[in-house]
Protein backbone atom coordinates (compact mmCIF):
# COMPACT_ATOMS: atom_id res chain seq x y z
CA UNK A 1 0.00 0.00 0.00
CA UNK A 2 0.99 3.34 -0.84
CA UNK A 3 0.12 6.59 0.11
CA UNK A 4 -2.82 8.24 -1.17
CA UNK A 5 -2.40 10.94 -3.29
CA UNK A 6 -2.62 15.01 -3.40
CA UNK A 7 -5.66 15.75 -4.80
CA UNK A 8 -4.28 19.18 -5.25
CA UNK A 9 -6.36 20.91 -8.42
CA UNK A 10 -3.02 22.12 -10.32
CA UNK A 11 -1.57 18.76 -9.72
CA UNK A 12 -4.87 17.08 -11.35
CA UNK A 13 -3.94 18.82 -14.60
CA UNK A 14 -0.25 17.44 -14.91
CA UNK A 15 0.50 13.97 -16.85
CA UNK A 16 1.56 12.73 -13.46
CA UNK A 17 -0.69 14.24 -10.47
CA UNK A 18 0.61 11.50 -8.26
CA UNK A 19 4.61 12.68 -8.63
CA UNK A 20 4.10 15.78 -6.93
CA UNK A 21 2.66 16.87 -3.19
CA UNK A 22 2.21 20.24 -1.59
CA UNK A 23 3.37 21.37 1.49
CA UNK A 24 -0.20 21.47 3.07
CA UNK A 25 -0.11 17.78 2.03
CA UNK A 26 3.02 16.98 3.38
CA UNK A 27 2.26 18.82 6.91
CA UNK A 28 -0.33 16.71 7.15
CA UNK A 29 1.25 13.29 6.35
CA UNK A 30 4.25 13.87 7.98
CA UNK A 31 3.76 10.57 10.62
CA UNK A 32 2.44 8.45 8.06
CA UNK A 33 4.73 5.37 8.68
CA UNK A 34 4.94 4.40 5.06
CA UNK A 35 6.15 7.57 3.57
CA UNK A 36 9.72 8.53 3.96
CA UNK A 37 10.63 12.24 3.60
CA UNK A 38 14.40 13.50 2.25
CA UNK A 39 16.27 16.19 1.72
CA UNK A 40 18.72 16.62 -1.22
CA UNK A 41 20.25 20.05 -1.47
CA UNK A 42 23.22 21.48 -3.32
CA UNK A 43 24.56 22.89 0.15
CA UNK A 44 25.77 19.87 2.26
CA UNK A 45 24.85 21.29 5.12
CA UNK A 46 21.46 23.01 4.85
CA UNK A 47 19.86 19.55 6.65
CA UNK A 48 21.78 20.29 9.49
CA UNK A 49 20.95 23.88 9.72
CA UNK A 50 17.31 22.72 10.54
CA UNK A 51 14.99 20.51 8.10
CA UNK A 52 11.41 18.97 8.06
CA UNK A 53 10.54 17.16 11.04
CA UNK A 54 11.59 13.47 10.54
CA UNK A 55 13.14 14.14 7.05
CA UNK A 56 16.60 12.13 6.18
CA UNK A 57 19.57 13.72 4.18
CA UNK A 58 20.41 12.04 0.80
CA UNK A 59 23.33 13.73 -0.88
CA UNK A 60 24.23 13.88 -4.49
CA UNK A 61 27.79 13.88 -4.02
CA UNK A 62 28.49 11.58 -1.33
CA UNK A 63 25.49 9.29 -1.24
CA UNK A 64 24.56 9.00 -5.17
CA UNK A 65 27.59 9.22 -6.81
CA UNK A 66 30.19 6.18 -6.99
CA UNK A 67 33.34 8.16 -5.38
CA UNK A 68 35.80 6.62 -7.78
CA UNK A 69 34.01 6.31 -11.48
CA UNK A 70 32.09 9.24 -12.93
CA UNK A 71 28.85 6.88 -11.92
CA UNK A 72 26.06 6.41 -9.67
CA UNK A 73 26.45 3.67 -6.91
CA UNK A 74 25.39 0.14 -7.59
CA UNK A 75 22.44 -2.13 -6.73
CA UNK A 76 24.15 -2.63 -3.65
CA UNK A 77 24.85 0.56 -2.81
CA UNK A 78 21.47 2.01 -3.27
CA UNK A 79 20.02 -0.47 -1.05
CA UNK A 80 22.73 -0.24 1.68
CA UNK A 81 21.66 3.96 1.28
CA UNK A 82 18.09 2.75 1.41
CA UNK A 83 18.37 0.61 4.51
CA UNK A 84 20.37 3.21 6.36
CA UNK A 85 17.73 5.52 5.63
CA UNK A 86 14.85 3.93 6.62
CA UNK A 87 12.92 3.70 2.86
CA UNK A 88 11.94 0.15 2.12
CA UNK A 89 10.79 -0.61 -1.71
CA UNK A 90 7.17 0.43 -0.67
CA UNK A 91 7.86 3.21 0.80
CA UNK A 92 6.42 6.30 -0.46
CA UNK A 93 9.07 9.12 -0.94
CA UNK A 94 8.72 12.54 -0.80
CA UNK A 95 12.42 14.58 -1.82
CA UNK A 96 12.52 18.16 -1.34
CA UNK A 97 15.49 20.68 -2.03
CA UNK A 98 17.14 23.68 -2.51
CA UNK A 99 17.55 25.89 -5.31
CA UNK A 100 14.07 25.35 -6.93
CA UNK A 101 14.23 21.38 -6.39
CA UNK A 102 17.09 21.02 -8.73
CA UNK A 103 18.53 18.64 -6.51
CA UNK A 104 15.47 17.16 -5.68
CA UNK A 105 14.47 15.95 -9.25
CA UNK A 106 17.93 14.45 -9.55
CA UNK A 107 17.47 12.75 -6.75
CA UNK A 108 14.24 11.38 -7.79
CA UNK A 109 16.04 10.88 -11.05
CA UNK A 110 18.30 8.08 -10.10
CA UNK A 111 15.57 6.53 -7.55
CA UNK A 112 14.13 5.93 -10.74
CA UNK A 113 17.03 4.22 -12.07
CA UNK A 114 16.56 2.07 -9.82
CA UNK A 115 13.08 1.12 -10.04
CA UNK A 116 11.82 2.75 -7.27
CA UNK A 117 8.26 3.50 -8.14
CA UNK A 118 6.44 6.13 -5.71
CA UNK A 119 8.69 8.92 -5.39
CA UNK A 120 7.49 11.84 -5.44
CA UNK A 121 8.32 15.70 -5.20
CA UNK A 122 7.66 18.58 -2.94
CA UNK A 123 5.99 21.62 -5.01
CA UNK A 124 8.26 24.28 -4.30
CA UNK A 125 11.19 22.65 -2.45
CA UNK A 126 12.11 23.55 0.92
CA UNK A 127 12.15 27.30 0.31
CA UNK A 128 8.16 27.20 0.08
CA UNK A 129 8.32 25.00 3.24
CA UNK A 130 10.42 27.75 4.96
CA UNK A 131 8.84 31.05 3.51
CA UNK A 132 5.29 29.25 4.57
CA UNK A 133 7.00 29.33 8.24
CA UNK A 134 6.36 25.46 8.71
CA UNK A 135 7.76 23.93 11.48
CA UNK A 136 12.18 22.36 11.07
CA UNK A 137 13.92 20.68 13.42
CA UNK A 138 17.30 20.01 13.86
CA UNK A 139 16.71 16.50 15.28
CA UNK A 140 18.00 13.48 13.42
CA UNK A 141 15.41 10.67 13.19
CA UNK A 142 16.92 7.43 14.28
CA UNK A 143 16.13 5.31 10.86
CA UNK A 144 14.86 1.63 11.12
CA UNK A 145 17.02 -0.08 8.89
CA UNK A 146 15.34 -2.29 6.26
CA UNK A 147 15.61 -4.96 3.76
CA UNK A 148 15.67 -2.76 0.74
CA UNK A 149 16.45 -5.54 -2.28
CA UNK A 150 19.49 -4.88 -4.33
CA UNK A 151 18.05 -4.05 -7.57
CA UNK A 152 20.46 -3.05 -10.33
CA UNK A 153 20.15 0.01 -12.11
CA UNK A 154 18.42 0.15 -15.24
CA UNK A 155 20.04 3.17 -17.51
CA UNK A 156 18.43 2.48 -20.49
CA UNK A 157 14.91 4.56 -20.77
CA UNK A 158 15.61 7.42 -18.85
CA UNK A 159 19.72 8.10 -18.73
CA UNK A 160 21.31 9.11 -21.96
CA UNK A 161 25.16 8.40 -22.81
CA UNK A 162 27.84 10.07 -24.87
CA UNK A 163 27.21 7.68 -27.62
CA UNK A 164 23.37 7.46 -27.27
CA UNK A 165 23.62 11.03 -27.83
CA UNK A 166 25.96 11.22 -30.86
CA UNK A 167 23.44 8.38 -32.10
CA UNK A 168 20.76 10.74 -31.57
CA UNK A 169 21.91 13.64 -33.44
CA UNK A 170 18.87 15.48 -35.63
CA UNK A 171 16.33 14.55 -32.98
CA UNK A 172 14.71 16.38 -30.22
CA UNK A 173 17.55 17.45 -27.39
CA UNK A 174 16.97 20.36 -25.26
CA UNK A 175 19.92 22.16 -23.52
CA UNK A 176 18.66 23.70 -20.13
CA UNK A 177 21.70 25.84 -19.25
CA UNK A 178 22.18 29.33 -19.38
CA UNK A 179 21.74 31.14 -22.45
CA UNK A 180 25.89 32.27 -22.16
CA UNK A 181 26.45 28.73 -21.73
CA UNK A 182 24.28 27.47 -24.49
CA UNK A 183 26.36 30.69 -27.45
CA UNK A 184 29.30 29.59 -26.02
CA UNK A 185 30.18 32.87 -24.30
CA UNK A 186 31.20 30.58 -21.02
CA UNK A 187 32.07 27.36 -20.29
CA UNK A 188 30.32 26.79 -17.18
CA UNK A 189 27.46 28.08 -15.23
CA UNK A 190 27.95 31.35 -13.51
CA UNK A 191 29.49 30.77 -9.64
CA UNK A 192 30.40 26.75 -11.06
CA UNK A 193 34.01 27.52 -12.47
CA UNK A 194 35.29 24.27 -11.26
CA UNK A 195 32.90 22.25 -13.02
CA UNK A 196 34.40 23.78 -16.47
CA UNK A 197 34.64 22.95 -19.94
CA UNK A 198 37.59 23.22 -22.14
CA UNK A 199 35.00 23.93 -25.41
CA UNK A 200 32.26 26.60 -24.92
CA UNK A 201 28.53 26.39 -27.30
CA UNK A 202 26.13 23.55 -27.62
CA UNK A 203 24.87 20.03 -28.98
CA UNK A 204 24.19 20.70 -32.69
CA UNK A 205 20.52 20.89 -32.95
CA UNK A 206 19.64 21.51 -29.60
CA UNK A 207 16.90 24.21 -28.44
CA UNK A 208 17.59 26.60 -25.69
CA UNK A 209 15.00 26.20 -22.78
CA UNK A 210 16.85 27.10 -19.56
CA UNK A 211 15.24 24.81 -16.95
CA UNK A 212 14.23 28.08 -14.85
CA UNK A 213 11.27 29.17 -17.37
CA UNK A 214 9.91 25.80 -15.99
CA UNK A 215 9.30 27.48 -12.35
CA UNK A 216 7.45 30.14 -11.15
CA UNK A 217 8.56 32.50 -9.08
CA UNK A 218 8.52 30.45 -5.68
CA UNK A 219 10.22 27.59 -6.82
CA UNK A 220 6.73 25.41 -7.88
CA UNK A 221 6.78 24.26 -11.16
CA UNK A 222 4.25 26.34 -13.60
CA UNK A 223 0.82 25.42 -14.49
CA UNK A 224 0.33 22.48 -16.90
CA UNK A 225 -0.73 24.94 -19.70
CA UNK A 226 2.13 27.31 -19.01
CA UNK A 227 4.76 24.27 -19.39
CA UNK A 228 2.61 23.26 -22.62
CA UNK A 229 2.94 26.73 -24.33
CA UNK A 230 6.60 26.66 -23.55
CA UNK A 231 7.96 23.22 -24.72
CA UNK A 232 4.90 22.00 -27.21
CA UNK A 233 3.63 25.36 -28.54
CA UNK A 234 6.49 27.63 -28.93
CA UNK A 235 9.57 24.53 -29.11
CA UNK A 236 6.73 22.60 -31.21
CA UNK A 237 8.13 18.97 -29.06
CA UNK A 238 5.39 16.61 -29.48
CA UNK A 239 4.70 13.98 -26.17
CA UNK A 240 5.55 11.45 -28.79
CA UNK A 241 8.73 13.12 -29.77
CA UNK A 242 12.40 11.16 -28.52
CA UNK A 243 13.86 14.03 -26.71
CA UNK A 244 17.47 13.85 -24.30
CA UNK A 245 17.91 17.02 -21.68
CA UNK A 246 21.12 17.84 -20.79
CA UNK A 247 23.08 20.76 -18.62
CA UNK A 248 26.67 20.50 -16.86
CA UNK A 249 26.55 17.35 -14.84
CA UNK A 250 22.41 16.50 -15.40
CA UNK A 251 21.44 17.99 -12.28
CA UNK A 252 19.34 21.07 -13.80
CA UNK A 253 18.36 18.88 -16.77
CA UNK A 254 16.81 16.38 -14.45
CA UNK A 255 14.52 19.21 -13.50
CA UNK A 256 13.50 19.38 -17.12
CA UNK A 257 13.40 15.82 -17.08
CA UNK A 258 10.73 15.66 -14.71
CA UNK A 259 8.60 18.38 -16.10
CA UNK A 260 8.76 16.94 -20.11
CA UNK A 261 8.06 12.99 -18.30
CA UNK A 262 5.55 13.64 -15.45
CA UNK A 263 4.10 16.91 -15.97
CA UNK A 264 3.64 16.82 -19.30
CA UNK A 265 3.87 12.92 -20.34
CA UNK A 266 6.09 12.57 -22.47
CA UNK A 267 6.61 9.29 -22.55
CA UNK A 268 10.21 9.21 -23.72
CA UNK A 269 12.51 11.58 -22.48
CA UNK A 270 16.41 10.98 -21.30
CA UNK A 271 18.70 13.07 -19.14
CA UNK A 272 22.84 12.73 -20.82
CA UNK A 273 23.74 12.84 -17.15
CA UNK A 274 27.10 13.36 -18.94
CA UNK A 275 26.22 16.90 -20.24
CA UNK A 276 29.14 19.86 -20.50
CA UNK A 277 31.24 19.13 -18.64
CA UNK A 278 31.64 15.59 -20.75
CA UNK A 279 30.69 16.94 -24.09
CA UNK A 280 32.74 20.07 -24.10
CA UNK A 281 35.53 18.24 -22.85
CA UNK A 282 35.32 15.09 -25.56
CA UNK A 283 37.68 15.22 -28.11
CA UNK A 284 36.14 15.03 -31.78
CA UNK A 285 32.25 15.72 -31.06
CA UNK A 286 30.67 18.09 -32.71
CA UNK A 287 29.59 21.47 -31.33
CA UNK A 288 28.11 24.49 -32.77
CA UNK A 289 28.45 27.90 -31.18
CA UNK A 290 26.20 31.20 -30.97
CA UNK A 291 22.56 31.67 -30.89
CA UNK A 292 21.36 29.29 -33.20
CA UNK A 293 20.76 25.36 -32.95
CA UNK A 294 22.75 24.88 -35.77
CA UNK A 295 23.05 22.16 -38.77
CA UNK A 296 23.65 18.47 -37.75
CA UNK A 297 26.69 17.41 -40.00
CA UNK A 298 25.82 13.83 -41.08
CA UNK A 299 29.18 11.71 -40.53
CA UNK B 1 53.89 20.45 0.63
CA UNK B 2 53.11 20.49 4.54
CA UNK B 3 54.26 23.71 5.46
CA UNK B 4 53.14 24.47 8.84
CA UNK B 5 49.99 26.55 9.40
CA UNK B 6 49.30 29.70 11.63
CA UNK B 7 48.68 28.55 14.92
CA UNK B 8 44.73 29.25 15.00
CA UNK B 9 44.34 27.17 11.43
CA UNK B 10 46.12 24.73 12.95
CA UNK B 11 44.32 24.45 15.86
CA UNK B 12 41.38 24.05 13.76
CA UNK B 13 42.83 21.44 11.29
CA UNK B 14 42.99 20.02 14.44
CA UNK B 15 39.93 20.20 15.86
CA UNK B 16 38.38 18.68 12.78
CA UNK B 17 40.69 16.09 12.68
CA UNK B 18 39.94 14.58 15.72
CA UNK B 19 35.98 14.30 14.81
CA UNK B 20 33.87 12.15 12.95
CA UNK B 21 32.43 12.64 9.71
CA UNK B 22 28.84 13.33 10.88
CA UNK B 23 30.48 15.69 13.88
CA UNK B 24 32.79 17.63 11.28
CA UNK B 25 29.47 18.48 9.59
CA UNK B 26 28.22 19.99 13.00
CA UNK B 27 31.83 21.99 13.37
CA UNK B 28 31.58 23.50 10.54
CA UNK B 29 27.64 24.70 11.29
CA UNK B 30 29.38 26.36 14.28
CA UNK B 31 31.46 28.51 12.29
CA UNK B 32 28.59 28.90 9.97
CA UNK B 33 26.73 30.49 12.78
CA UNK B 34 29.34 32.15 14.49
CA UNK B 35 30.52 34.59 11.21
CA UNK B 36 30.15 37.96 11.81
CA UNK B 37 27.69 40.43 10.63
CA UNK B 38 29.38 42.77 8.28
CA UNK B 39 29.89 46.32 9.28
CA UNK B 40 27.61 48.66 8.53
CA UNK B 41 30.40 50.71 6.40
CA UNK B 42 30.14 47.46 3.97
CA UNK B 43 26.28 46.55 4.17
CA UNK B 44 25.78 50.60 3.64
CA UNK B 45 28.25 49.48 0.51
CA UNK B 46 27.97 46.06 -1.00
CA UNK B 47 29.36 47.12 -4.06
CA UNK B 48 33.31 47.61 -2.04
CA UNK B 49 33.25 43.71 -1.41
CA UNK B 50 34.72 41.22 -4.06
CA UNK B 51 32.16 38.57 -5.44
CA UNK B 52 33.72 34.44 -5.15
CA UNK B 53 33.02 33.12 -7.83
CA UNK B 54 34.31 29.42 -6.93
CA UNK B 55 31.74 28.83 -4.60
CA UNK B 56 28.55 27.22 -5.04
CA UNK B 57 26.47 30.19 -3.40
CA UNK B 58 26.93 34.03 -3.64
CA UNK B 59 29.73 34.63 -1.24
CA UNK B 60 31.48 38.30 -1.12
CA UNK B 61 34.85 38.91 1.05
CA UNK B 62 36.94 42.14 1.77
CA UNK B 63 40.30 42.53 3.33
CA UNK B 64 41.39 45.42 5.23
CA UNK B 65 44.85 46.27 5.25
CA UNK B 66 46.46 49.39 7.63
CA UNK B 67 49.75 50.01 6.70
CA UNK B 68 52.18 48.68 4.18
CA UNK B 69 54.80 46.27 4.01
CA UNK B 70 54.72 42.68 5.56
CA UNK B 71 53.70 43.66 8.65
CA UNK B 72 50.38 45.28 8.20
CA UNK B 73 48.03 44.63 9.67
CA UNK B 74 44.69 43.04 8.04
CA UNK B 75 41.12 42.41 8.81
CA UNK B 76 38.71 40.45 6.87
CA UNK B 77 35.06 40.45 6.01
CA UNK B 78 32.50 37.92 4.73
CA UNK B 79 29.01 38.05 3.46
CA UNK B 80 27.19 35.14 3.07
CA UNK B 81 23.44 34.23 3.15
CA UNK B 82 21.85 31.95 5.73
CA UNK B 83 20.52 29.66 2.68
CA UNK B 84 24.27 28.88 2.00
CA UNK B 85 25.37 27.34 5.10
CA UNK B 86 28.55 24.97 3.92
CA UNK B 87 30.23 28.60 2.54
CA UNK B 88 29.36 30.51 5.17
CA UNK B 89 31.39 27.70 7.03
CA UNK B 90 34.60 27.70 4.87
CA UNK B 91 34.22 32.13 5.27
CA UNK B 92 33.91 31.11 9.26
CA UNK B 93 36.89 29.24 9.71
CA UNK B 94 39.09 31.62 7.47
CA UNK B 95 37.57 34.53 9.71
CA UNK B 96 38.98 32.81 12.94
CA UNK B 97 41.96 31.08 11.25
CA UNK B 98 43.08 34.60 9.85
CA UNK B 99 42.34 37.12 12.86
CA UNK B 100 45.10 38.91 13.91
CA UNK B 101 47.74 37.85 11.37
CA UNK B 102 49.76 40.52 9.41
CA UNK B 103 49.85 40.43 5.49
CA UNK B 104 52.71 38.85 5.04
CA UNK B 105 51.10 35.71 7.52
CA UNK B 106 48.33 35.81 5.58
CA UNK B 107 50.31 35.47 1.81
CA UNK B 108 52.49 32.50 3.42
CA UNK B 109 49.50 30.35 4.36
CA UNK B 110 49.12 27.47 2.59
CA UNK B 111 47.27 27.15 -0.51
CA UNK B 112 46.15 23.34 0.54
CA UNK B 113 44.40 24.80 3.40
CA UNK B 114 41.54 23.23 2.48
CA UNK B 115 42.47 19.68 2.15
CA UNK B 116 43.93 20.09 5.47
CA UNK B 117 41.07 20.37 7.30
CA UNK B 118 39.48 16.82 6.95
CA UNK B 119 36.73 17.92 5.63
CA UNK B 120 37.04 15.61 2.49
CA UNK B 121 34.51 12.60 3.32
CA UNK B 122 32.17 15.27 5.15
CA UNK B 123 31.29 17.54 2.33
CA UNK B 124 32.96 16.10 -0.75
CA UNK B 125 36.51 17.58 -2.27
CA UNK B 126 34.61 19.40 -4.98
CA UNK B 127 32.61 22.01 -2.54
CA UNK B 128 35.94 22.30 -1.06
CA UNK B 129 37.08 24.34 -4.19
CA UNK B 130 35.03 27.33 -3.00
CA UNK B 131 37.17 27.65 -0.12
CA UNK B 132 40.25 27.86 -2.04
CA UNK B 133 38.96 30.69 -3.94
CA UNK B 134 37.97 32.67 -0.65
CA UNK B 135 41.69 32.56 0.24
CA UNK B 136 43.11 33.31 -3.79
CA UNK B 137 40.55 36.90 -3.21
CA UNK B 138 42.48 37.49 0.29
CA UNK B 139 45.43 37.28 -0.51
CA UNK B 140 45.76 39.18 -3.86
CA UNK B 141 43.76 41.92 -2.28
CA UNK B 142 46.09 41.74 0.65
CA UNK B 143 48.85 41.63 -1.40
CA UNK B 144 47.66 44.62 -3.54
CA UNK B 145 47.04 46.46 -0.49
CA UNK B 146 50.04 46.06 2.07
CA UNK B 147 52.40 46.78 -1.65
CA UNK B 148 53.95 43.46 -1.42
Amino acid sequence: MTVAHDPDSKFAEYAHPERLVSTEWLAKHLSDPELVVVESDEDVLLYETGHIPGAVKVDWHLDLNDPVTRDYIDGEGFARLMSAKGISRETTVVIYGDKSNWWAAYALWVFTLFGHSDVRLLDGGRAKWIAEERETTKDVADAQPTDYPTVERVDSGIRAFKDDVLDHLGNPLIDVRSPQEYTGERTHMPDYPEEGALRGGHIPGADSVPWARAAAEDGTFKSRADLAAIYQDEKSLSPTDDVIAYCRIGERSSHTWFVLNHLLGFEKVRNYDGSWTEWGNAVRVPIVKGEAPGEVKQA
Amino acid sequence: MSEELPQALQEIAADFAALSTQDRLQLLLEFSEGLPELPTRYTDHPELLEPVPECQSPIFVIAEVTGSGADAEVKIFFSAPPEAPTTRGFAGILNEGLADLTAQQVLDVSMDLPQRLSLGEAVSPLRLNGMGGMLTRIKRQVREKAEL
